[in-house]
């Protein structure tokens, strides 16, 4: 249907011909916008539904005591769930330690939160299909588990700045939602994400576009296919300023992907863009000391590139 | 009446100080509004999700942004 109406818009309307590589660009253009800016919308609405059972506050709630791998594992899947924005990225660290939750599994939720954004999950299995989604989240849900059990036994608390251990916290109510809070939180982020993201997501697809439009098929098969190992790399280092949305960069990944990259390479590219950022990084300085943060860009960095090479060999 | 804002100034702290402004003038009520920026003050007062809204020492709301009408019904609650 709504390819449908893009071959109305683009060939009949606008009269460009599909057999221009111009006219491909403009209709790649048109479909994926039509079609990301509704699934967008109506998936942001659902999960933020989801989400509001999921404060961070009940979040602490559910880790305090809870022993490491079991925790760790919890902590994970909850990153993927849990509704916060980069900013409260310090408060929430503050909150867990100061509750007694152990740092290795405040790290497996700090981990995966960002590396799993369940908007790009949804956009994957709608435009991949199922087995890459699942690949993304299971892959995603591992390196946070991982990574934080790495650093709960590198015993690293020292590297935490001395006065999050100091803080004493009020005691807070976790505020009762009724289902029209719910909605109306829901209707709400929709507004403010996609009020948010769409430039991005335009500017996304309009390079998605033009490399739909002018690379030849397979063309990139040879320097960034299965084959080659630096591929994965030179992806995570592409990957790390292009910061802020996996959301702008799946389009981008769903074109190139079509030209011969890896699925590993796509992968691995997409999960650097939101998980090893320099402005995360500034965030987490105010609570970890700059050793601690080497080895967390250690870990983040290694996992992902260990997860590229893992999706390029199996599939 | 004390009213703080707590954010580490990201776009919705910024636009919550606003609302908060806004709903002061138009209620007329001798308020202050403070801006705690300071990230153990904001996880002191039990904030684990930015931007917060203080009246009186109470948190009224964490995680979101209320509009103007919300925060003046916030404010005349504590008249």
């Amino acid at each position: 249907m709504i390819k449908g109406f893009a071959d109305l818009v683009v060939y009949n309307w606008l009269n460009f011909s599909p057999e221009t590589h111009f006219g491909e660009a403009v209709h790649f253009f048109v479909y994926d916008t039509v079609k990301i800016m509704l699934l967008l919308s109506v998936m942001i609405f659902v999960i933020s539904i989801i989400r509001s059972f999921f404060q961070p506050e009940r979040v602490k709630k559910l880790l305090s005591g809870k022993k490491l791998f079991v925790g760790n594992t919890i902590a994970s899947f909850l990153g993927v769930v849990s509704p916060f924005c980069s900013c409260s990225t310090v408060p929430i660290f503050i909150g867990f330690v100061e509750s007694g939750v152990p740092l290795g599994v405040t790290f497996s939720f700090l981990i995966t939160s960002p590396i799993v954004n369940e908007i790009a999950l949804v956009l994957l299995y709608s435009i991949f299909g199922w087995q890459i989604a699942t690949l993304y989240l299971v892959s995603g849900v591992t390196v946070g588990i991982v990574g934080g059990i790495v650093i709960e036994y590198l015993g690293l608390e020292d590297y935490v700045e001395e006065y999050v251990y100091q803080i004493e916290m009020e005691e807070e109510e976790i505020e009762a939602m009724t289902w029209e809070d719910r909605i109306d939180y829901a209707k709400h982020q929709v507004k403010d994400i996609v009020g948010r993201i769409w430039k991005f997501v335009l500017a996304g697809i309009a390079i998605g576009g033009l490399i739909h439009g002018y690379v030849p098929t397979g063309a990139l098969a040879n320097y960034a296919g299965a084959d080659n190992p630096f591929a994965v790399f030179v992806g995570v280092l592409f990957g790390i300023p292009l910061y802020s949305n996996a959301v702008g960069t799946i389009p981008i990944v769903e074109s190139l992907m079509n030209k011969g990259v890896a699925v590993g390479t796509a992968l691995s590219f997409m999960m650097a863009t939101v998980a090893l950022s320099v402005p995360q990084m500034v965030i987490l300085r105010k609570v970890l000391k700059p050793k601690l943060i080497g080895i967390f860009i250690g870990i983040v960095g290694v996992s992902i590139i260990g997860v590229g090479y893992l999706f390029n060999i199996v599939i | 009446m004390e009213i703080k804002v707590y954010g580490s100034g990201c776009k919705k702290c910024v636009s919550l100080a606003d609302n908060a402004k806004a709903a002061v003038e138009d209620l007329g009520v001798d308020a202050e509004i403070e801006k705690v920026e300071d990230m153990a003050e904001i996880a002191q007062a039990g904030i684990m999700s930015t931007p917060g809204l203080g009246i009186n020492g109470d948190v009224k709301v964490k995680g979101r942004v209320p509009n103007a009408d919300e925060i003046k019904e916030l404010i005349e609650a504590e008249l």
